[in-house]
């Protein structure tokens, strides 16, 4: 009786906080989703409807937004990996140990610095008379490409460091015996180091996926007029708030799909 | 590892080319608060301290640094109570809808900040505002921070108490410790620096935080990732808002200094 008061005791704050206030609320909005707009009013009508589904699945405006996150969201995700394995192989297996430190520590400082100023960086490496412009003759200007290379900035320490734990894990005598059975640095590579590491790369693709998807800030400082899946709930959200919850339930939608598509490889428990 | 020459000097030429990647930008911006052009053209054509010291007198970023340290300090306050009594009751206790529970604790990272924020902002609205008298300020701020803060705290406590078990916290009833004495002298000392390490994280996430802060901030006060927001287009605040971004790329070595110091890298990764 006395400890199952007790865990009353310990439960009941929390929960009252994170049941009744934030999932009460989170329900609500989705909730939302199925209702509508008088478009008269603004007034948001409580009465079931389909039609804002309907409109994300048919309208090509909005098919191209989804369509168009997708991309940014796949592109700095394969760029992340893309530069984060072999920067994480160095990491864990080729640099002298006081390197390693250095570099842990290298790559922790950015990840502690704001979001924001990162985003600003860019805008000024970007920018017309910047420093991409007048070092390199040009730059690709406020659009997609900058989404992508800011958001693979952004999130590249977020797949760095679960591929560098997945590494220091993977013991050298299993490199080693491949060598010794003849196999070249780039098969041991592909059929060694590749299969252990599936479920760490997974991880940091969870990271990279869903912070891409969800991002509306960046997309806003280097993106110019680009319209993707959370500028467009930013933007209805004051006149049509039903389609904006239409808008924020797709992007919860896409990302269950993800997760339970990475979770055959295992990368669920890597996180 | 054995590797062939042209193997390895390719790897230490591509770490090379990450890290200049990632610092690269953040210099560019430290030479541009110096840089005598307002438009930061490229190279500067002189240097001078101008900006630091017309960012040292403004007022915005002042205030909205103290809006985010104190909402700050809230949030992490409040999260350190919520996320160690969640850490006890699910490490300590079983019982049913503790997967569930486990699960909803990170939910309010895992889900988009702009979903979590307009949940939030419905419940001002609709709730505290009418409800409770209470509009959109520093204290909603800090409602609406503690709430992702909650999972930090939560996963730093729980692999503390999962590490020690609760053998030592038996041995020391068996001695004839009251519960609050045991709390006092065993509990408390074996998750200090769990503790320690997760106030760090939450601090640090709320601090950073500005997706779901645009939902629950009043437009009175702004915290500094929101005032930083505001001004990022206004060409004439551009000085300005370069030498707050120095600072803060500068202040964000801290917690990975902190955390060494702790001898616990995994603290400062755990931002993760």
């Amino acid at each position: 009786m006395r400890r199952r008061l007790t865990l009353a005791g310990l439960l009941a704050p929390p929960l009252l906080w994170l049941v009744v206030a934030y999932l009460g609320a989170l329900g609500a909005i989705f909730a939302t989703a199925v209702w509508s707009t008088d478009p008269f009013t603004n007034q948001v009508v409580r009465t079931f409807t389909t039609d804002n589904l309907r409109t994300l699945v048919s309208d090509p405006t909005y098919l191209r937004i989804i369509g168009r996150t997708l991309m940014i969201a796949t592109s700095v995700t394969a760029l992340c990996a893309l530069i984060a394995i072999p920067f994480a192989f160095f990491m864990a297996k080729v640099a002298p140990p006081r390197v390693r430190g250095l570099l842990v520590a290298l790559v922790l400082v950015p990840l502690w610095a704001s979001y924001l100023v990162k985003a600003y960086a860019w805008r000024t490496m970007l920018g017309p008379g910047g420093v991409l412009d007048s070092v390199l003759g040009g730059t690709p200007g406020y659009g997609f490409t900058a989404v992508v290379i800011t958001l693979t900035y952004l999130w590249l320490p977020y797949m760095i460091l679960p591929v560098y734990a997945g590494l220091e894990k993977l013991p050298d005598s299993h490199l080693e015996a491949s060598a010794d059975l003849g196999a070249g640095n780039w098969t041991t590579f592909r059929r060694v180091v590749m299969p252990a590491l599936l479920p760490s790369i997974a991880a940091g693709t969870i990271f990279t996926f869903s912070l891409s998807l969800g991002d509306y800030i960046a997309v806003q400082i280097v993106g110019g007029t680009l319209q993707v899946l959370g500028t467009a709930v930013l933007q209805n959200i004051t006149l049509d708030l039903p389609f904006a919850a239409a808008l924020g339930t797709a992007s919860v939608v896409i990302m269950v799909v993800y997760l339970l598509a990475v979770r055959r490889t295992g990368a669920l428990e890597n996180l | 590892m054995r590797l062939t020459r042209r193997a390895r000097a390719g790897l230490w030429a591509v770490s090379a080319a990450v890290v200049l990647f990632v610092y690269l930008p953040l210099l560019v911006i430290a030479l541009n608060s110096f840089n005598s052009d307002r438009t930061f053209g490229w190279p500067p054509p002189s240097l001078t301290v101008k900006w630091w010291q017309l960012a040292a007198q403004a007022d915005g970023p002042r205030n909205a640094l103290r809006t985010s340290v104190e909402a700050g300090l809230g949030a992490t306050a409040l999260a350190l109570v919520l996320g160690s009594l969640l850490a006890f009751a699910l490490t300590r206790y079983s019982f049913f809808g503790r997967q569930a529970i486990s699960l909803l604790v990170v939910l309010p990272i895992a889900l988009p900040g702009i979903v979590t924020g307009v949940a939030l902002q419905s419940v001002i609205q609709n709730v505290l505002s009418p409800v409770f008298g209470i509009s959109a300020g520093l204290f909603t701020i800090i409602v609406g921070h503690a709430t992702f803060c909650i999972v930090v705290v939560f996963n730093n406590v729980t692999a503390r108490l999962r590490r020690f078990g609760s053998s030592l916290e038996a041995a020391s009833a068996d001695l004839g410790a009251r519960p609050l004495t045991t709390f006092r002298l065993v509990t408390f000392p074996l998750l200090r620096s769990a503790l320690l390490a997760g106030a760090i994280l939450a601090f640090g996430l709320s601090f950073d935080e500005i997706v779901v802060t645009t939902f629950t901030a009043g437009p009175g006060s702004p915290t500094l990732p929101i005032w930083i927001f505001n001004n990022l287009f206004r060409p004439n605040q551009a000085p300005v808002v370069n030498v707050v971004a120095v600072v803060l790329v500068l202040v964000s070595i801290l917690p990975v200094w902190a955390a060494q110091r702790l001898g616990d890298n995994a603290a400062a990764e755990s931002r993760l």
